[in-house]
C-alpha cells in the first residue's frame, strides 16, 4: 500500500522524467549548434514558438491532421535554422563571440514582436486533448508520453545521422577541429548549414511535441528557452552526454519542487541548483577537474 | 582642454535651466524616462565595455526597484534608507554571483549565461512572492498626498528631472573615472588574455569584481529611481532577461567604448518606441521591438561601435591618417 504522499511523489518523478525528455531534445539541438558552429542560438525557443504556431495555423486553419502537419513544421523550422545562419550568423563568424551571442538576442526580439504583429497576443491552443492515462492513482497526459517517446526517438535518430553517415562524421569532426577539417576538403560553410537546419529540424520537433501540451503566445520562448540554455552550460556547452543528464536532473528539480510548492518555486530552485553548480563544476557536469 | 570644460559646463548649464524655461509635462516626462534609462544603460557599459557582457542587469534593477518599494509599503522605511538597503542587496547578489564566476575563469558565453540565470532567478522570486510583490500584475509604493521628500514623491515633473539630470550625469562622471583609472588598462589586458594580465600582476579576480560591483549598484539605483518615478514597477518593465537585452541592445546601439554611447542609444530607443506608439496607437504592440530587433542585427553586423562611436571614430580619423 502506497502511502498518498508517495503516490504523489511518484508520479511527479515520472512526470520529470516525462518532462525531461524534452528538454534533452532542446538541449541536444542547442549543443549541436555549439559544439560545431561554436555560437549560442539565445533566440532558440523563439524557433520553436514559430514552430507551434505554425503546427496552430496548419491545425486549426487548414485542417490538416496532426501527423500531417508536423513534417511540414519540422521542415518549415529547419528552414528558418538555416536561414538563420545564411543571413545572422555566417557574415558574423570571424566576430567576437559576444557579438554573435548580441546578434541571435536580436533575432529574439525580431521573432518575438514578428509574432506579435502578425499572430496578435492571445494565447492559442491546438484544441487537441489528449486522454490521460489512469495507472492505478496516478495519473500522466498522453501528450507527455508521446512528447517523451517522440523525443527518445528523435535524438536516437540524430545519434545514427551522427555516427553513421559521411555528413554527420564531418559534423563531428569539425567540432574536434574547424581548421583543419577545411584542409582535409570538407567544405565547412555547407557542414555549418546542414548542422543549422538540423538544429532548427529539432526545435521543430520540439514544437511539435510542446504544442500538445501548452498554448502559444508570442512570449512562450521566454518560459523554456532559459530553462534550455542553463541545461546546456550546466552539461558543458556542446557536450551532448551533459545536456542529457542536465535536462533529467532538471527536469526532476522543477517537477518536485513543484510538488512542495508553487511551480515558480520549482523553476527558482532549478536556477539556484544551477548558480550552485557552476561554482562546483564550472566546466559542466561530466567535465574532468583539470 | 579648457574649451572642452567650458562647452560640458554650459551644455550642463542649459540642461539644469531646460525645465524653468519649458514646461511641457509630456516632454519633460519622455526627457526624465530617457535620463533614467540613460543612466541604467551607461552602467552596463561600464563593465560591457570590457567584454563582460552581463544578462543579468534585469535582475540588479529589480533588486534595487522591489527592495526599495517592499520596505516601504511593508515597513515604512523612506526610500531615502531604502534605496541604500537595496543597493546593499544589489551588491551583496552580485558578489555571491560573479566571485565563483571570476574565480572558477567562467567568460565570454558562460559568464552570458550565468548571470541570464540570474535575471532568471529575480524573475521568478517575484512572481513566485506574489502575496507580498503583487506577481506578474506589478507593484505600487504607497502614496502620500503631494510631494513629500521624506517618502521620495514628487508630484513635480521638474523635481523629477532634476535628480534624474544629477544621477544621469554622477553615471556619466563614474564612466569617465573608470576610462582614466589604472582599472581600465587592467580591464582591457584581462579582455585580451587573463593569464597574460594575471602575470603582469594585474589580480584579476579582484579587478572583475571591482567592476562588476559598481555596475551592478548603478543599475540597482536606477532601478529604484524609476521605481519612485512611475510609481508602478512590474516584472516586465523593472527585471528578467527582457530588460536585460534592451540594455544591452541600447548600449550597443549607442556604442559602448564612449560616454555617450548609452545615452545615445536610451535617446534613440526610447523616441522610437514613442513615435511608434502615437504614431500607430494600440497597433504598435510588437513593432517597436521589431524595428529594435533588426536594428540591433544591424549594428552588430555593420557598426559593432555603435552610431556614436562609429561618428567619433569617422571624426577622429582625418586627423590621425
Amino acid at each position: 500500500m502506497l502511502e498518498i504522499f508517495d503516490i504523489y511523489l511518484l508520479e511527479a518523478v515520472i512526470n520529470g522524467i516525462l518532462l525531461g525528455g524534452v528538454l534533452a531534445l532542446l538541449a541536444l539541438g542547442l549543443n549541436l549548434i555549439f559544439g560545431v558552429i561554436d555560437v549560442t542560438w539565445i533566440c532558440y525557443a523563439e524557433l520553436v514558438m514559430i514552430g507551434m504556431y505554425g503546427m496552430y495555423y496548419m491545425v486549426q486553419y487548414f485542417g490538416m491532421s496532426y501527423y500531417a502537419a508536423a513534417p511540414i513544421a519540422i521542415l518549415l523550422v529547419a528552414a528558418l535554422g538555416a536561414l538563420l545562419h545564411f543571413l545572422v550568423i555566417a557574415p558574423l563568424l570571424d566576430a567576437a563571440p559576444i557579438n554573435q551571442l548580441l546578434a541571435t538576442g536580436g533575432v529574439l526580439f525580431v521573432l518575438q514582436s514578428f509574432a506579435t504583429v502578425a499572430f496578435g497576443i492571445d494565447f492559442r491552443n491546438l484544441g487537441i486533448r489528449l486522454p490521460i492515462l489512469a495507472m492505478g492513482d496516478m495519473h500522466f497526459s498522453y501528450s507527455r508520453l508521446l512528447a517523451f517517446g517522440a523525443a527518445l526517438v528523435g535524438m536516437i535518430a540524430v545519434y545514427i545521422f551522427m555516427t553513421r553517415t559521411f555528413t554527420g562524421t564531418a559534423i563531428r569532426a569539425i567540432s574536434q577541429d574547424r581548421q583543419i577539417m577545411a584542409l582535409m576538403g570538407v567544405d565547412t560553410k555547407k557542414i555549418y548549414i546542414y548542422t543549422s537546419a538540423l538544429g532548427g529540424a529539432l526545435a521543430g520537433l520540439a514544437a511539435c511535441l510542446l504544442v500538445l501540451q501548452y498554448d502559444v503566445h508570442p512570449f512562450v520562448g521566454l518560459s523554456f528557452g532559459p530553462i534550455t540554455f542553463l541545461i546546456c552550460v550546466l552539461g558543458g556547452l556542446g557536450n551532448f552526454v551533459g545536456g542529457f543528464v542536465a535536462a533529467f536532473l532538471f527536469a526532476e528539480i522543477i517537477s518536485l519542487g513543484g510538488l512542495f510548492s508553487d511551480l515558480e518555486w520549482g523553476y527558482v530552485l532549478a536556477f539556484a541548483f544551477f548558480i550552485l553548480m557552476m561554482f562546483i563544476r564550472p566546466a559542466g557536469l561530466l567535465a574532468r577537474r583539470s | 582642454m579648457n574649451q572642452r570644460h567650458i562647452l560640458i559646463a554650459v551644455i550642463g548649464a542649459a540642461l539644469v535651466a531646460l525645465p524653468f524655461v519649458y514646461r511641457d509635462p509630456y516632454h519633460l516626462h519622455i526627457l526624465v524616462l530617457i535620463l533614467i534609462w540613460s543612466f541604467a544603460y551607461t552602467s552596463w557599459s561600464v563593465m560591457g565595455r570590457f567584454g563582460l557582457v552581463s544578462l543579468g542587469h534585469g535582475g540588479f534593477m529589480g533588486v534595487g526597484a522591489y527592495v526599495t518599494v517592499l520596505l516601504w509599503n511593508h515597513l515604512g522605511i523612506s526610500p531615502w534608507l531604502g534605496i541604500p538597503i537595496a543597493l546593499v542587496c544589489a551588491g551583496a547578489l552580485a558578489l555571491v554571483v560573479a566571485y565563483p564566476c571570476f574565480r572558477f575563469r567562467i567568460t565570454g558565453h558562460y559568464f552570458a549565461l550565468v548571470t541570464l540565470a540570474l535575471s532568471g532567478i529575480v524573475l521568478q522570486v517575484i512572481t513566485a512572492t506574489r502575496d507580498y510583490t503583487g506577481g506578474s500584475l506589478g507593484y505600487t509604493p504607497e502614496r502620500t498626498k503631494g510631494s513629500h521628500i521624506l517618502a521620495l514623491q514628487f508630484d513635480d515633473k521638474v523635481v523629477w528631472y532634476l535628480i534624474a539630470l544629477g544621477v544621469w550625469a554622477a553615471g556619466l562622471l563614474i564612466w569617465h573615472w573608470v576610462d582614466r583609472s589604472m582599472s581600465r588598462y587592467a580591464m582591457e589586458a584581462i579582455s585580451e588574455d587573463e593569464d597574460a594580465a594575471a602575470a603582469a600582476g594585474v589580480n584579476v579576480t579582484f579587478e572583475k569584481l571591482r567592476i562588476t560591483v559598481i555596475s551592478a549598484l548603478m543599475t540597482a539605483l536606477a532601478g529604484a529611481l524609476y521605481g519612485q518615478y512611475q510609481m508602478f514597477i512590474s516584472p516586465d518593465t523593472v527585471s528578467g532577461i527582457a530588460v536585460s537585452l534592451q540594455m544591452v541592445f541600447a548600449a550597443v546601439v549607442g556604442g559602448i567604448y564612449v560616454a555617450l554611447g548609452p545615452t545615445v542609444g536610451a535617446i534613440i530607443t526610447i523616441l522610437l518606441a514613442e513615435i511608434l506608439r502615437i504614431g500607430f496607437g494600440t497597433k504598435a504592440v510588437g513593432w517597436d521591438n521589431l524595428v529594435y530587433g533588426v536594428l540591433l542585427i544591424l549594428f552588430i553586423i555593420f557598426l559593432p561601435k555603435g552610431i556614436l562611436g562609429s561618428l567619433l571614430a569617422r571624426l577622429k580619423s582625418p586627423t590621425k591618417h
